[in-house]
Order: C-alpha cells, then sequence, then structure tokens
C-alpha cells in the first residue's frame, strides 16, 4: 500500500443544487487516524466525501495531500490512493460477482490472490458464479469489501458502508478497519451509528 | 471592457442605462432602414420582393451572432467559472432561437415568389439556418430537461461549446450538399454582390437588429439576475 | 494498460447481455418495413430512395440504443468507481463508445445493404453502405455518446439524445448520404468518403473530452 501522511482540509465550502451546505470547514487527519462524520440526512456528509474524493468541486477552501508517494497532485492522489465506498456498490447486474470482481480488481491493481482469503472469510464463495442482481444487499456490500482489502490503497472514504451489513459483518468489518489503520491507513466515514474503531467526531451541518 | 462588466453590480448599473439606450438607436436604426429600404429602386430580377431582404439578412446576422454568443459565454462560464457568463448564456438562448425561426419564415416569404413553393431545400444558407435553429432547441431541450440547475446549466454550456465547434463544419458541409445538387440561392449567384443601394438600407436594419438583440439579451439578463437573487433569498428564508 | 481492456471486455459483456445488436438491428428492420407501407410497393417508389432510406435507418438505429450508455452506470454507482481509477475518464468515453460501434454500428453497417436492396435498390451501393456505416456509426456513436453523457441526470432518453446530438451530425449524415448517391449514380465518390473520413477522425479526437466533462457535470 502506497503511504500518504495527511489529509488536510481547510475552510471548505460545499454547496449543490445553489444551497450551501457549509462553509469553513477545516480539519486534518494522519496516518493512522480516523474520522468519523456525523450530521442529519442531507446535512452534507456525503458531499464532504465525494468532494474529497474529486468528484464534487467545492466553492471554497482547499483539499491537500501530503507525504503521497509518487503522485504530483491531489487528483491524481485520490485516483490511484483511495477507494470511495458509498450507497452504491457498483455492480453490474448481469454480470456474475467473479466478473465484476475481476474487473474491479483489474481497475484498480488488486489481485485475485490477496481477494481470495478475504471471499473465505466473508463466505461468499458460492455467490461467486450468481449475477450480482441476484445478491442480497449484505453480500453485494461484502464483496465490495473485498475490493477495497484486496486492492490497498491509503484512504477509505466510507458512507454508510457497514449499513447493510448483518451483525457478524459489522464485527468483521470493524476488524478490517482496524488493520487497515495499524497498517497506516487513513479512514474517513459517514456513519449514524459509532464508528467500531477510535475515531474523532465531525460534525457537519447546524 | 468585458471583465468590467463581469462584476454583477456594476453590469447591473450599466444594463440599467444600456437597454433603453439600444432600445432607442433599435428605433431610430429601423425607422431609417425602412425607410431607405422602400424608397429603394425595385431589383429587375426579384422586383418588389426584394425589400423582404432587409427583414431577413439581419435575422440571419443576428441568429448567427446569437449562437456565437451563446458559446462564447458557455465557454467563459465553464472555463472560469463566472455565474455572469453563465446568466447571459442562458438569456440569449430564447432570443437565438426566435431571430433564427425569424430568418427561416421571412426567408420562406422571399423565396415564395422565385421558387412557387414556400420551402426548397435547394437554398444553402436556409438550410443552414434550419440546423442551427435545431441546434438552439436542442439546447434548450437539454437546459429545461435535468433538473438540478447547476448540472443543467454545465452540460448546456459544453453542448453549446460543442456546438459552435461544429457550426462552421456544417456550414460548409450543407454548402457542399449544395453544390453537389446545384440549388438556387436567395441572394444573386455569385456571392453577396448586393447593389450599393440596397447595402445603405441592409446595413441600417442590421445595426437595428443588433441593438434590439442587445436590448433584449441585456433584460433577459437582468431578469435572469434578479431571479437568481430572488431565488437565493427564499433558499436563505427557508433554512 | 490491463484495466483497459478488462474494462473494455465488461462493456462488451455488458452490451452483449443487453441484447447486444438485436436491438439496434431489431429496430432498422422496422423501420425498413413501415417505407414500403407508407410509400406504397411500387418499386418505382422505393427503388430511388432505398439507399438513403438505409443510411437514415442507420443513423437512428445508432441513436436511439444509446441513451443508457451512461445512466446505467450512473445509477449503479458504477460511474463513481470508474472515475476514482487510474485510467483517465476521457479513456473511459473512448472505450464506451468504441464498445457501443462493435456491437451495435458494425452489425448494422451490415444489415444496411440488406434493407437497401430488399428496397429495391441498385446492388452497386452495398459495398458503399457498408464502408459508410462502419467510418459513419463509428461517428455516431462518438458524438451520440456525447449526447447521451450530456443527458445522463435527464431521464428523458433516447429521444432527447437524438435531438441535441442529429443537427450535430449533419456532416456525416451529408457525407456518408453523397457517397452512396453518388456510388449509384456513377458519380466519383471520393471527395465524399474522404471528408466522411475526416469528420470520424475528428469526433475520435474530440469528443472524449466533452464526453468526460459531461460524466465529471453529473457525478458532481
Amino acid at each position: 500500500m502506497k503511504s500518504l501522511a495527511k489529509l488536510s482540509v481547510s475552510d471548505l465550502c460545499v454547496s449543490r443544487g445553489g444551497r450551501t451546505l457549509f462553509s469553513g470547514l477545516s480539519f486534518e487527519v494522519i496516518s493512522g487516524q480516523a474520522l468519523a462524520l456525523t450530521g442529519e440526512n442531507g446535512a452534507g456528509k456525503t458531499s464532504l466525501l465525494r468532494a474529497i474524493a474529486g468528484l464534487l468541486r467545492p466553492t471554497g477552501g482547499r483539499i491537500d495531500f501530503s507525504g503521497a508517494a509518487d503522485a504530483n497532485d491531489s487528483s491524481e492522489v485520490v485516483r490511484s490512493q483511495s477507494h470511495l465506498l458509498g450507497h452504491a456498490d457498483g455492480f453490474a447486474g448481469a454480470l456474475t460477482a467473479r466478473a465484476e470482481l475481476g474487473f474491479a480488481l483489474d481497475w484498480t491493481g488488486g489481485s485475485w490472490d490477496a481477494a481470495l482469503p478475504v471471499i473465505e472469510m466473508l463466505n461468499l464463495a458460492r455467490a461467486l458464479d450468481l449475477p450480482t442482481r441476484q445478491l442480497s444487499a449484505g453480500q453485494r456490500r461484502r464483496l465490495a469489501v473485498v475490493r477495497l482489502i484486496a486492492a490497498p490503497r491509503a484512504l477509505w472514504l466510507l458512507d454508510e458502508a457497514a449499513a447493510p451489513l448483518d451483525a457478524a459483518g459489522r464485527v468483521w468489518f470493524g476488524a478490517a478497519m482496524a488493520a487497515h489503520l495499524e497498517r497506516g491507513g487513513l479512514i474517513v466515514a459517514a456513519a449514524h451509528d459509532p464508528l467500531p474503531v477510535p475515531a474523532t467526531v465531525l460534525r457537519i451541518g447546524r | 471592457m468585458l471583465t468590467r462588466l463581469a462584476n454583477p453590480l456594476r453590469f447591473m448599473a450599466f444594463s440599467r442605462w444600456a437597454g433603453p439606450l439600444f432600445s432607442a438607436a433599435a428605433a431610430v436604426l429601423i425607422a431609417a432602414g425602412l425607410w431607405f429600404g422602400f424608397s429603394a429602386p425595385p431589383d429587375y430580377q426579384q422586383g418588389e420582393t426584394v425589400r423582404i431582404m432587409f427583414v431577413h439578412v439581419p435575422a440571419a446576422w443576428v441568429a448567427l451572432t446569437a449562437y456565437a454568443a451563446l458559446g462564447g459565454a458557455s465557454f467563459v462560464s465553464l472555463v472560469f467559472r463566472h455565474a455572469l457568463a453563465d446568466i447571459a448564456a442562458r438569456a440569449v438562448a430564447p432570443i437565438g432561437a426566435i431571430f433564427t425561426l425569424m430568418a427561416l419564415v421571412t426567408g420562406s416569404f422571399w423565396g415564395r415568389p422565385m421558387w412557387g413553393a414556400w420551402w426548397v431545400w435547394g437554398d444553402a444558407r436556409l438550410v443552414s439556418m434550419l440546423v442551427l435553429f435545431l441546434l438552439f432547441v436542442g439546447y434548450l431541450a437539454l437546459r429545461a430537461s435535468i433538473e438540478d440547475e447547476t448540472k443543467a446549466a454545465r452540460a448546456a454550456e459544453i453542448l453549446a461549446i460543442v456546438g459552435l465547434i461544429n457550426l462552421p463544419v456544417i456550414k460548409f458541409s450543407v454548402e457542399w450538399w449544395n453544390t453537389l445538387h446545384q440549388g438556387e440561392s436567395l441572394l444573386r449567384k455569385g456571392g453577396p454582390l448586393v447593389a450599393s443601394v440596397y447595402l445603405t438600407p441592409l446595413f441600417l436594419m442590421g445595426g437595428g437588429y443588433m441593438a434590439i438583440f442587445a436590448a433584449l439579451w441585456l433584460a433577459r439578463t437582468r431578469a435572469e439576475v434578479w431571479r437568481r437573487r430572488a431565488l437565493t433569498l427564499r433558499d436563505r428564508g427557508a433554512a | 494498460m490491463r484495466a483497459v481492456f478488462a474494462f473494455a471486455r465488461r462493456e462488451i459483456a455488458l452490451a452483449w447481455n443487453s441484447g447486444g445488436p438485436v436491438l439496434g438491428v431489431g429496430f432498422f428492420t422496422a423501420m425498413t418495413v413501415m417505407f414500403p407501407l407508407s410509400l406504397g410497393s411500387s418499386p418505382a417508389a422505393l427503388a430511388p430512395v432505398a439507399p438513403g432510406v438505409a443510411w437514415v435507418g442507420l443513423i437512428l438505429s445508432s441513436l436511439l440504443s444509446l441513451d443508457r450508455m451512461f445512466e446505467r452506470d450512473m445509477e449503479s454507482g458504477a460511474l463513481d468507481f470508474l472515475a476514482l481509477g487510474r485510467t483517465p475518464l476521457e479513456l473511459v468515453g473512448l472505450v464506451k463508445c468504441l464498445a457501443h460501434w462493435l456491437t451495435c454500428g458494425v452489425p448494422l453497417s451490415l444489415a444496411a445493404p440488406i434493407a437497401s436492396i430488399a428496397l429495391g435498390g441498385a446492388p452497386s451501393s452495398a459495398i458503399m453502405l457498408i464502408v459508410c456505416g462502419l467510418v459513419g456509426s463509428l461517428a455516431f456513436a462518438l458524438v451520440g455518446g456525447t449526447g447521451a453523457a450530456l443527458a445522463i441526470s435527464s431521464r428523458r432518453g433516447g429521444v432527447l439524445v437524438a435531438l441535441v446530438v442529429l443537427p450535430l451530425l449533419t456532416p456525416p449524415v451529408i457525407f456518408g448520404g453523397a457517397a452512396i448517391e453518388r456510388v449509384v449514380g456513377g458519380a466519383p465518390w471520393g471527395a465524399a468518403l474522404a471528408l466522411l473520413c475526416a469528420y470520424a477522425a475528428a469526433a475520435l479526437a474530440g469528443s472524449p473530452f466533452a464526453i468526460a466533462a459531461a460524466c465529471r457535470n453529473s457525478l458532481s
């Protein structure tokens, strides 16, 4: 996993559909730390995650990455060293889980060797040859998490990632998050419940 | 001058007196143009109907200018992220569409005595005008069909720029197509060899039309600025 | 590079899964049938317009089947994933258009001469229809893809894309149509075909940037 020392956000202002969601937001996340985003629905947690991922252009402020290995500007860093796991999994319903996972690994530079043990642990082995539309929401989310772990990247941007998982799945995911932090990764997660790892809490919105 | 006007407050102050000024100039120029137009002698080929040229050709000029303005404003908005440029682009699109429609209708009236039909496909300029009209319609349709206003504006801007780049290619291809089929142009063959006695009313009317265009565009941009201010106040009140 | 090929394979697999060329060619066939039904069955009425009808049919069938090109990925969240890979979004857009061309444009190009001959058109137009079809449908896929990307958040589908894109496609329609007509008439067709190829090359160079800009707009 390529290293990333720090994510710093200063004076960030984000608006959607002409409405300002929040302004003057500043925080830092350093390697090995997790940040939990809380706030009401519609407060801007998803928009903040998408702004960090570079999908949404903020109307003011800066987002900086420092200590990134061999990447020159923010957009390159974000595209090669971050994972965004949002509400939608991004799987095409008609293709099999195996085909979609294979594509995802090729796309993000992951490997089947790293994926197979995770697949075993998450009981997905039998579901691999089904078309993804036949998987349950929990299974699809677990498949997305395999994507996350099999292609190691420094920054995890999680948007209610554990929501579709059952109790056992959440325990497992918590352990995966802890392991990621131990390896020096960074996590920014939006969640209604407290995170399973120690995290600074940041409230978005009024 | 354009960068001075880019400040919304300065623009509003400018347009307050510039709009009526352009309207007044338009009235004067068109009155003069109509006077010269009707006092000019009839054409040896087209007779009295040549006078429709004074209504048709300036409309075509404005139509093209409007699309260029649309593309230019869209480019400024997309590259420099200037809100006033987007407002100006949104304001000019319907004006351009209407002037293009006017050019088509007056062109049809002009051609009827010569062709014996209300429309022929053999006139390259008219066919290009029709495609230009479709470009305007496509822009308006795209902008209207996306709910999120910011996204609609950006998408329409990209379309306007793509359209502006394509426009010379489209004009070339229609004229090339026309040479294959040897159609008859409204203006005399051999290019714009318009008799000098017609040039005075033509340019007067051209100036008048441009003044109308400027007045309308300023008025619509002002209205759009007010609309956005009202929306911002409403959203702030609701929050 | 491995990523790009994997993506190309995925796009073709998805196109094949959702019916592949069946949609485009099916519509093309249905449209072709409408002409004798509305113009009358006399060969004198159909034969002169046959190659032109095949050409127009090819254009419309290409356009109407690409409206879901980007919207499908937008809805499933895949567009987010694609935007966050190491491959630039421009290349993503280009591959999508090429995949559509391979699964839809190429079969249509092979179907076009059949339609033309079925309507009584001269067999001499067949080869030119295929050639213009192959080059033209590449241009239609690229410019049509631009329209599809622009219309992502609109939910109005194929007709909006066609309305937005058809005026822009005036040049290739004219050039291809001229080449086909001149081959039938025995006139020199080289210039028309060259212009069509030039347009397709320009579309190949320019469309990916417009498509990427439109995708970024929808993602924001």
